[in-house]
């Protein structure tokens, strides 16, 4: 039996947008009621463009901002952090990955502490300890015990967005938010972190939330498939059944758009080409 | 005669911790109405050497080449002065951030008339009216309102296009499009790449794509160079090198692309890149 680690019901967001001195107060309807469920270890991938309403989702889901209404569950339990408030247990079982490595280090912050400080603040493990957990941690994601002491400068890339994945992983979470990790990344370092996120998938028997663009990444990461176009999921469903067969005409488009890198689409261009 | 003929070309930069190679003997040349793509991840020189050529580097920047020739005209040779009649006329050039490369505090009219006003020697009512033209190539609607508007009441795409139509607005002979779609989603990716494909097949210019996307380079170019680390890797046309790559390094960039994944693990470039090559394919470099 597969286990259902989140689920949300028809969940919408609205921002109001205050008036100024010329303009009245607008309401914005960023999520216009979607519904999700995403089963342990497995993969959901939120693909639109941007401003469709990925990103506020991905910061309810995280439980950074509440959903307006709507229902969401997390491994069984409803939450409702505008009501309730979050506690630390709830914190420990959501964690989030940003998409510019450069943007979410603390640049003034050792690694070692950037390591430490979910375990600081969400537990009271002593200090030795937390250094344990950091170091083991470093070896996990790919990077050395030498690097604790440094700085986030010091790293490049893909080595910095190790370490946000490493820092999201401090707390044991059961459910991992990805947003547009690998989008900031070349393509060889792109490879390498989607490994490490399989490999880590397959250890802790992770759930993912992958929330991107790039259509190639998501058809080779995700188990489920979300097509979000002005706020509503216009397309869910099994990576297979989406790639295969496109119901809705942006997800047609959205196909039609992405760049393909195979020989026989080459061949057809350059004979178009000749031809005109 | 090849519209620009680069041998040889070495950008080294003056650090504190000594000088650092950022392009080593790169040769290219690019024929005119033939669009070139160099491919490279961050750090391969793909955008120095053309800066270099754009004569946009900073004064840190040492250039040095052997031969470096734009339409017949020595590029080396040549002072300041001579040089900017041809940058942003003969030569003109696209960067990667649309929003980031116009003024804010300029109309986009402004903007494109500014050019036409330095190297056309147009009047206000000319430069107007080619503004407006200039707008309609590249897909504006509106375009005679849309010149009194700023960069920040566009969008990313039209801004893109804003770009493009000063680019072009002195009927260069060669376009450097430096990362033209990277900051913008998918379906604006395919119109801005259309766009320039299609100009450049209306005007006949020659083109040079700079991208670190396979994608991008599949669907525009008719050959392509691989820099890595400062240094050319391989030069082919564009469907020998996606049929047949010769060098190790545009073996294991292709095999890193997800759509190429074979089994549930993707090949990283550090795994391929020291392995030797497949028999018969023959040695890199």
């Amino acid at each position: 039996m597969s286990v259902r680690v989140l689920e949300g019901k028809d969940i919408r967001r609205d921002y109001h947008v205050g008036g100024g001195l010329f303009r009245g107060a607008r309401t914005v309807h960023a999520v216009k009621g979607v519904s999700f469920s995403v089963d342990k270890g497995k993969t959901l991938a939120i693909v639109g463009e941007s401003g469709c309403g990925k990103s506020t989702l991905a910061r309810i889901i995280t439980l950074i901002d509440p959903a307006t209404s709507g229902e969401l569950f997390i491994d069984g339990n409803k939450v409702d952090i505008a009501r309730d408030g979050l506690t630390k247990e709830m914190r420990r079982k959501v964690q989030i990955v940003f998409q510019n490595p450069y943007g979410s280090l603390n640049p003034r912050q050792k690694i070692g502490d950037v390591l430490g400080e979910p375990l600081l603040i969400n537990t009271d493990k002593p200090a030795e300890e937390r250094r344990d957990l950091a170091m083991k941690m470093l070896k996990k994601v790919g990077l050395g015990t030498e690097h604790y002491n440094r700085y986030p400068h010091m790293f490049s890339g893909g080595q910095r967005q190790r370490i946000a994945i490493a820092r999201a992983l401090m707390l044991n979470p059961s459910l991992l938010v990805l947003d547009e990790p690998v989008s900031a990344l070349d393509l060889s370092v792109q490879a390498q972190v989607l490994n490490l996120l399989a490999d880590l998938q397959d250890e802790f028997q992770l759930t993912y939330v992958f929330i991107s663009h790039d259509l190639s990444v998501v058809r080779y990461i995700a188990d489920d498939v979300m097509v979000m176009y002005f706020g509503e999921a216009v397309e869910y469903g099994s990576r297979d059944e989406v790639f295969a067969d496109p119901k809705h005409s942006y997800t047609k488009t959205l196909f039609a758009a992405t760049p393909r890198a195979d020989v026989a689409s080459i061949k057809a261009r350059l004979a178009k080409k000749k031809a005109a | 005669m090849a519209l620009l003929d680069i041998q040889n070309l070495v950008v080294e930069f003056q650090t504190a911790s000594g000088s650092f190679r950022a392009v080593d003997g790169v040769s290219l040349h690019v024929e005119e109405r033939e669009v070139l793509a160099i491919v490279g991840e961050s750090g391969s020189g793909k955008s120095v050497s053309m800066l270099a050529v754009m004569g946009l580097l900073p004064w840190t920047a040492t250039v040095t080449a052997d031969k470096m020739s734009f339409a017949g005209r020595d590029l080396l040779k040549m002072n300041s002065a001579e040089r900017r009649k041809i940058v942003g006329k003969d030569m003109s050039m696209i960067f990667q951030e649309p929003m980031a490369s116009l003024n804010p505090c300029f109309t986009i009219g402004f903007q494109i008339e500014e050019v036409l006003r330095f190297h056309m020697g147009m009047d206000k009512a000319q430069r107007r009216a080619r503004a407006i033209e200039l707008l309609k190539q590249v897909g504006i609607a509106d375009p005679a309102e849309r010149l009194d508007s700023f960069p920040h009441q566009m969008s990313g795409g039209q801004c893109q296009r804003v770009m493009i139509a000063i680019a072009i607005a002195c009927n260069p002979r060669l376009l450097i499009a430096d990362e033209p779609t990277t900051a913008l989603d998918v379906t604006i990716q395919k119109q801005i790449l259309d766009l320039l494909v299609s100009l450049q097949a209306k005007y006949g210019m020659g083109l040079i794509m700079i991208t670190h996307n396979m994608g991008v380079v599949a669907e525009t170019a008719d050959r392509v160079i691989v820099q890595y680390k400062g240094r050319k890797m391989e030069e082919a046309d564009v469907l020998s090198l996606f049929e047949s790559p010769k060098s190790n390094y545009t073996r294991a960039l292709l095999s890193a692309l997800p759509e190429n994944a074979v089994g549930d693990r993707l090949p990283t470039v550090s795994d391929m890149l020291f392995e030797p090559a497949p028999s018969a394919a023959g040695a890199a470099r």
